[in-house]
């Protein structure tokens, strides 16, 4: 019993780690661009949620609030990449890096002055709120964000394959040249990628929240979702859902079962196994990589 | 506007390139050897203490320039090895060794721990070394936790004295000493580099940054020589390190943290990547920042009565000024030196986009 409520708590944590790490993966595969501040986007993202529904701040009702924060996220995803990212096109990979781990500080140091540098909790309707089954006790939250967590990935799977827009931002990830030939707005569906991974953010922020608290250092769980997607292979989406799982479940159960005085191993644990699949299996589990042509 | 006539091949490989050059450098040299005697004058060495800080710091920025300025390979952890050439040379002076041959020792460790880490991931495309390096300067704390047996772990560690033939420097007793002791291994680093740059291997680590695939081309092995660059830039962290310990005097598993990574390779950044002169830049804008802002803060709070105290400022003005300058001044401040220059030389005939860098396209590298 201790197992499957360890399990589940760390699939709950999992599947935002996945969250995060698909709003990464998202920006990668369609710009080639590395978003370091991820993690910091989540966590604006929860903090808008927050300020809008928190009754010390706006005080709307929640339902309300979660499509705002999610509007709000989009925007901000779209004018980012507008704003700063399209005006450096066809400069290195290095210099976005650097770029988005400098809006990762200021977007950390925005929401210290905006909201709080302590940690508050987002105001849900289903906080405290339990569920017996068996043995087992589950926190409504847990259960909600593995349910949210499903139906974002398959509605993503299904915005993919099956509508036109999906399909314009699988072809201009693959090869921008071919698909600007085919009259492919780029530059706008880029965007609307960055837009996309804001709404991701978003979501994984407000789930993140409603668990536990949020502060603005919280947004240094990004990293542990870099983790996420560079063991599920970088540029597949699933892969960083998968990779988010191990790590969420990785850490309770090193956490519980880790000989004593070995207690700091949950810390590392989830980078321990980045480095050492990237040792074994660099290309990640579902590896996408080939031969780079000239 | 100078003309500089190559009568021989070497011309292309001298340290300097003409008289004037050397007559700059030699009168920045004499400047810093010179710098200790206005603090005994003014009988106040704490200054002087933030210059060393600034050469110690510059060292570890020379090694991560060697890597990403030169190498074209981006590492968010050089703290960690940092962290790994502290270490090192605590316990082997613990163990009894003179600090002459534990200190030098210490730096090779560094590169090889490093480089045994970062070898399988050298392989890949850059960015998985970026993360890999993040990912080892995130678990540095956490490890030095771990391993409190031998490095005192949250308690602490405290560092040695450096003994030089029964010379001993400690920062505090003698600062002046601890100056010139980081001036001396500053400018071996520098001589290494500058030599490095004009041998095969430099040459090569450039041909890498500018294209892999033409390097390869060319015969050139790339992880081999990735490798290469990883370990002579762990080598100089681990020495910066260890230099940092002796500064510190006392370290813990949160000296080394991510913030100091992460604050390393900005400052490259915003000193001018590839250029010597950019890692020197980058380690005095960052080392001046927080000075500046305390200055700032002092000077607002007594002459208009207004106490400024936001939390994280410091690294958000850091963030911000890296911002504008990969926007606008991507050659970093070196960069922006020699553009001003150039456009005096060239007088009254200076382009625009003389310093435009061709923009490249990148397909990506997974299946279609």
């Amino acid at each position: 019993m201790d197992f499957i409520q360890l399990v589940i708590s760390g699939l709950a944590n999992g599947c935002v780690y996945g969250l995060i790490a698909l709003g990464f993966v998202l920006i990668y595969k369609a710009t080639e661009a590395v978003n370091f501040a991820q993690g910091d986007f989540m966590m604006i993202g929860a903090f808008v949620c927050l300020g809008f529904t928190n009754s010390d701040f706006l005080g709307l009702n929640f339902w309300l609030s979660i499509v705002l924060a999610m509007g709000v996220m989009a925007i901000l995803g779209y004018l980012f990449d507008w704003g700063i990212l399209r005006h450096m096109s066809g400069q290195s990979q290095t210099s976005i890096v650097i770029l988005t781990i400098a809006v990762g500080f200021i977007l950390r140091f925005l929401a210290g002055s905006i909201w709080s540098h302590e940690p508050v909790s987002l105001e849900t309707p289903f906080a405290g709120e339990y569920v017996r089954a068996g043995g087992l006790v589950l926190g409504v939250d847990e259960i909600l964000i593995i349910v949210v967590t499903i139906l974002l990935t398959f509605g993503l799977y299904l915005f993919f394959s099956r509508t036109k827009l999906g399909v314009a931002m699988q072809a201009a990830s693959q090869n921008q040249l071919a698909a600007y030939y085919m009259g492919i707005p780029v530059k706008r569906i880029q965007s609307l990628v960055w837009a996309l991974s804001g709404v991701v953010a978003a979501v994984a922020g407000i789930l993140f929240a409603s668990k536990g608290a949020i502060d603005p250092a919280s947004g240094l769980l990004g990293i542990k979702a870099f983790a996420a997607a560079a063991i599920g292979g970088f540029g597949s989406l699933p892969g960083a859902l998968v990779g988010g799982l191990i790590i969420g479940l990785i850490e309770p159960l090193s956490a519980r079962y880790a000989p004593d005085g070995f207690a700091g191993i949950a810390r590392i644990a989830p980078y321990a196994i980045l480095i050492i699949v990237l040792i074994f299996r660099p290309g990640g589990l579902f590896s996408q990589t080939q031969k780079k042509k000239v | 506007m100078r003309f500089v006539f190559k009568t021989s091949y070497d011309a292309d490989i001298k340290w300097f390139k003409h008289g004037a050059q050397l007559f700059w450098y030699m009168l920045l040299l004499a400047a810093l050897v010179a710098l200790p005697l206005i603090f005994v004058w003014t009988g106040n060495p704490y200054l002087l203490g933030e210059f060393t800080a600034v050469l110690i710091f510059s060292i570890s920025c020379l090694g991560l320039m060697l890597l990403t300025g030169q190498t074209g390979l981006a590492s968010l952890g050089h703290a960690a090895f940092m962290a790994m050439g502290c270490y090192a040379n605590i316990l082997l002076l613990q163990a009894g060794l003179p600090w002459l041959i534990a200190f030098p020792l210490s730096g090779l460790l560094a590169g090889f721990f490093g480089t045994m880490i970062a070898f399988p991931v050298l392989r890949l495309h850059g960015v998985y070394l970026a993360l890999a390096t993040l990912a080892m300067s995130i678990i540095t704390g956490d490890v030095i936790d771990l391993t409190e047996r031998w490095t005192g772990g949250v308690g602490g560690i405290s560092v040695p004295d450096i003994d030089i033939f029964g010379f001993v420097i400690n920062k505090y007793a003698n600062p002046y000493a601890f100056y010139y002791l980081c001036l001396a291994v500053v400018l071996i680093c520098v001589a290494a580099y500058r030599n490095l740059l004009r041998s095969p291997t430099g040459r090569s680590f450039a041909a890498i940054r500018d294209s892999e695939v033409s390097a390869q081309a060319m015969g050139v092995n790339l992880t081999r020589t990735k490798a290469t660059s990883f370990f002579l830039s762990c080598t100089a962290a681990g020495l910066a390190g260890a230099l940092f310990g002796h500064s510190a005097t006392f370290v813990t598993n949160e000296t080394f943290d991510i913030v100091m990574s992460i604050t390393l390779f900005l400052s490259i950044v915003i000193g001018g990547l590839g250029f010597i002169h950019g890692a020197f830049l980058g380690a005095i804008i960052s080392g001046l920042i927080p000075v500046l802002i305390a200055n700032g803060r002092t000077i607002l709070s007594t002459t208009m009565g207004v106490n400024i105290n936001i939390p994280g400022l410091e690294s958000a003005l850091f963030a911000a000024i890296v911002i504008a300058f990969v926007l606008f001044e991507p050659m970093g401040l070196y960069g922006r030196w020699l553009k001003i220059r150039t456009y005096f030389e060239l007088f009254p005939f200076y382009r625009k986009d003389m310093f435009r860098r061709q923009k490249s396209y990148l397909k990506t590298e997974r299946v279609q």
